[in-house]
């Protein structure tokens, strides 16, 4: 079968890190990512299924991988070679099916599973190296499974959903994100704030608009947007009030009409989503939460260098949104995220796909999505020999 | 006897037109055709400043006693005063203001008075600085009064220091200053720059509050002020007359106004009052030493330098009294050296914008600043009709620099971030956003507390320009940063000959161009 695969080459990831660092997305150019013909992935064992991914997503933690800027935290909970992709929408002998790529207990065959799983919070299992599989805290970074970026993989059965015949493709591809949306939206245990900041609207960012309007249903949605394609959609996913990324602090001022305290704002915003995980949006982050408040930090950080003091002495809530799995009222995330991508219509988010042989080019575009005003670039294999 | 000012129609042997641009100056070659508008030379100034403001004070105009006959042992005394919006740039030592209120005080000391206090009529402005306030009013008067609370700076926002004194018939309210409308008398000395200035305007804005000010400073008073700088057709100076006379049948005022003549800039800057064909040698000179000297520093250093600069200009004219009577005399003053007159309208209006307006004196032009002086100020100096015809296009030159004073103009900078974006339609603006902002509690203490202009001055910019963006059809500036040309809905461009190939495909190909050379100042009077 054809796929995208990453390999252990540290000269290589050396060089991705160079170029990633001096080009977004370049790291595909010289790194250790590859199109190869490699085997079908073996059946791990029983309630697994081959599925055909039909679209499979590019997601910034992928873009991390390939311009060689993971965090080191990722090592022991990935196993290589892997192929990359994880917001999936495939064939199956169910028909076609969303996967939550999730490696939990289940999967992995470890009976009985760890407190977590046994509370339905599978995005926090402790097992994810252990197990029947090969380390990998998600199918994309298992060396046993495959990946989206692929004609063909493995799947458990409790990873995968029923995509209603009504859903696009493009939409389905959309759930997976829109599951991590949905679960940092439920994150804090707040409701109906008077003030919600979202910073950042690439997919993470707009489609958290999406779940904050709909979950959350604050007084005021402030988000931060960079470019002019994702103002207009931050602003019809359910924004109130979209700036500049560098003019995110006064905007909360003015909105909760408190006075600044240096660079920070007094009174501020009960709750902001962190959806770039820079050092600078986490700053800002802790400058415009309201003291004793909270920031989730949904897009993934990594290493990063920060002045605390503020969350110190405003004694912030700081939170990590990672993933998904069954939210505190009962509810499965993944289901909730099937309403979310159908009600506010997420699938309009994908702007581009690509056949696999031009994966560099959708590298490109996905690392530079924003300027280029798009927001969600995929893998279409509907097309693809041997599939 | 001072040249008049007149209108030069353009030909090939026309050198190079000095257009100011900011913290810099451009030379333009406008098309053969393009008309002009030069200022009048400074009219003569008084030889004994001193000696007319004494006569203007025993000698009052209108239904009002000699000053002295007006000021008795025990009475309280209030003098107010414009700040130092005008004149700019800020005049050479003495200021008028100082001069007036050195023989006011002369005068009130002869006659025992002892209760009196100074009132910078700030209106919504930023207050001023001890070194700003010491310029205006000279040592003497700041160390006299100021360590004693009695020189103050009127706060718009201390409810507890404003008294309404009425409603006019139109339902405005009349809302002041306490210590000023509570006084026996109240002496007001100003500085008319402009024919905008003065009158019953003065109190209306400098001692009065925010609900006092939005009767006439809201976009629908200024679309129909045709124009502001024209009184008798301005909507502003009817509201401000309305709500005047109610205040002068509750108090007894004594007002005092000055002209000054338009020898704005000191002699190494000569350049810049002289037309550019009667250059000398040494003109040509410093305009490219001080030109190519300021191309190499950074402009936080120009901008420096220029503020630095104190204007040569000198008192025109004195005259006090009843507040109607002086105005009538100070606008004729006004109008013997400002006034030139203009033939028609064109497709298109240039224009160079210095580096200094009312509210940057010592600090930034910013952009909505740049939008106030082109659209506001400059558009509005016309009596009759409009430079430029409706649906025209009005080209500005100046840097634009996204740049703000984050003491001075805190507001503004979450104007041009948050309002701008979503509209920049003056009625959406002051309907959506205009109360949001003046009762901001950060704002109100900012402007209390600190030095910032209130919370509700950046929307009174943009509405300054209401008449204006509704008059042309496309604004363009040229050598401005795109990204804060575009945030205001104008469109940049590089040179002054792309904006007019641009200005082309608003009004058509060959329009008529008119540049108003200014400053100096002048008020076209267009037939």
């Amino acid at each position: 079968m054809r796929a995208l695969q990453f390999r252990r080459n540290l000269p290589k990831y050396a060089a991705a890190m160079v170029a990633g660092g001096v080009v977004p997305g370049l790291g595909a150019r010289v790194g250790p990512l590859r199109l190869a013909d490699v085997d079908e992935p073996d059946l791990p064992g029983p309630g697994w299924r081959r599925i055909r991914p039909r679209l499979a997503g590019i997601c910034g933690s992928d873009l991390s991988t390939i311009d060689g800027k993971s965090s080191r935290y990722f090592e022991p909970i990935v196993s290589f070679p892997f192929v990359p992709g994880h917001e999936i929408v495939a064939d199956s002998d169910l028909g076609r099916v969303v996967v939550e790529p999730v490696l939990s207990c289940l999967p992995r065959g470890i009976d009985p599973p760890c407190s977590f799983c046994a509370a339905g919070l599978t995005g926090s299992c402790q097992n994810i190296a252990l197990g029947e599989l090969e380390s990998g805290l998600q199918i994309g970074y298992c060396a046993d499974t495959g990946g989206g970026w692929s004609t063909a993989m493995v799947a458990h059965e409790s990873q995968l959903h029923a995509v209603p015949d009504a859903m696009s493709d493009e939409a389905a591809v959309m759930v997976e994100p829109a599951a991590c949306a949905v679960h940092a939206a439920r994150r804090p245990a707040v409701d109906q704030p008077e003030t919600v900041v979202v910073l950042g609207a690439g997919t993470v960012g707009l489609c958290t608009i999406a779940a904050v309007r709909r979950h959350l249903r604050p007084g005021t949605l402030i988000a931060s947007a960079k470019h002019p394609d994702q103002r207009k959609l931050a602003v019809e996913l359910g924004a109130d009030v979209v700036v500049e990324p560098g003019e995110v602090r006064r905007a909360v001022r003015r909105m909760s009409r408190s006075p600044m305290v240096g660079d920070s704002v007094g009174e501020g915003a009960e709750v902001v989503f962190d959806c770039v995980g820079s050092a600078g949006s986490i700053d800002d982050a802790i400058a415009v939460v309201r003291p004793r408040e909270h920031v989730v930090l949904v897009g993934m950080p990594g290493r990063v260098a920060l002045d605390l003091t503020g969350l110190w002495h405003k004694e912030v809530r700081l939170a990590g949104a990672y993933a998904y799995g069954q939210e505190s009222t009962g509810e499965r995330t993944f289901d909730l995220a099937f309403d979310l991508v159908r009600d506010a219509d997420l699938g309009r988010l994908v702007s581009a796909t690509y056949t696999l042989d031009r994966y560099r080019d959708a590298i490109d575009h996905a690392a530079n999505a924003g300027a280029r005003g798009a927001v969600k670039v995929v893998f279409d294999l509907r097309g693809e020999r041997n599939r | 006897m001072s040249r008049p000012g007149f209108v030069l129609e353009v030909d090939r042997s026309t050198p190079p037109i000095l257009f100011h641009h900011g913290e810099g100056f451009r030379l333009e070659r406008l098309p053969a055709g393009s008309r002009v508008v030069y200022p009048a030379e400074p009219v003569a100034p008084l030889k004994d400043p001193d000696a007319a403001i004494r006569h203007a004070l025993l000698n009052p105009v209108g239904d009002s006693q000699p000053l002295p006959s007006l000021l008795h042992s025990g009475m309280k005394l209030t003098i107010a005063m414009d700040n130092q919006a005008v004149p700019l740039p800020p005049m050479q030592q003495p200021d008028n203001r100082q001069r007036v209120i050195e023989i006011v005080l002369d005068m009130a000391a002869a006659a025992g008075v002892d209760d009196v206090e100074l009132i910078v009529a700030h209106g919504l402005h930023r207050r001023q600085t001890e070194a700003e306030l010491r310029h205006m009013l000279g040592d003497r008067i700041y160390d006299a009064f100021a360590p004693h609370g009695m020189l103050t700076q009127h706060d718009a926002e201390d409810h507890d220091n404003l008294i309404l004194v009425g409603r006019t018939e139109q339902g405005e309210h009349v809302e002041l200053n306490k210590r000023a409308v509570t006084s026996d008398l109240l002496i007001y000395v100003n500085v008319n720059l402009v024919a905008m200035d003065g009158g019953h305007k003065s109190t209306m804005t400098g001692i009065s509050s925010y609900r006092s000010l939005k009767h006439h400073h809201n976009v629908t008073g200024m679309q129909h002020s045709r124009s502001f700088m024209d009184p008798p057709n301005s909507e502003l100076h009817n509201s401000t007359w309305r709500m005047g006379r109610l205040l002068a049948d509750a108090v007894k005022i004594f007002q005092i106004e000055t002209t000054v003549n338009t020898d704005t800039f000191p002699s190494q800057f000569a350049f810049l009052q002289k037309r550019e064909w009667e250059w000398s040698a040494r003109d040509r000179a410093s305009y490219f030493g001080v030109s190519k000297s300021l191309e190499r520093v950074p402009p936080r250093i120009a901008r420096s330098i220029f503020h630095g600069i104190k204007s040569p200009q000198k008192m025109t004219s004195v005259q006090a009294g009843e507040v109607e009577a002086v105005h009538k005399i100070t606008l004729e003053n006004v109008h013997r050296q400002h006034l030139v007159p203009v033939q028609g309208q064109a497709d298109v209006l240039t224009m160079g914008l210095p580096y200094v307006g009312p509210y940057n004196v010592n600090s930034v032009l910013n952009p909505l600043l740049v939008m106030c002086l082109g659209l506001g100020y400059f558009f509005n100096l016309y009596r009759g009709k409009p430079l430029v015809r409706q649906g025209g296009v009005v080209i500005l030159s100046h840097p634009t620099r996204w740049e703000f004073h984050p003491v001075h103009h805190p507001s503004y900078i979450d104007f041009f971030e948050q309002v701008l974006t979503e509209t920049t339609d003056p009625l959406e603006i002051e309907k959506k956003f205009e109360d949001d902002f003046a009762t901001d509690p950060w704002y109100i203490h900012l402007y209390r507390n600190s030095y910032a202009y209130h919370g509700v001055h950046a929307f009174y910019m943009w509405y300054w320009g209401a008449h204006a963006l509704q008059h042309v059809g496309q604004v363009i500036i040229v050598g401005g940063e795109p990204r804060a040309v575009r945030r205001m809905g104008f469109k940049p461009a590089s040179t002054l000959r792309d904006a007019l190939e641009m200005a082309e495909d608003v009004v058509g190909r060959n329009p008529s161009i008119t540049h108003i050379h200014n400053p100096p100042i002048f008020l076209a009077d267009v037939t």
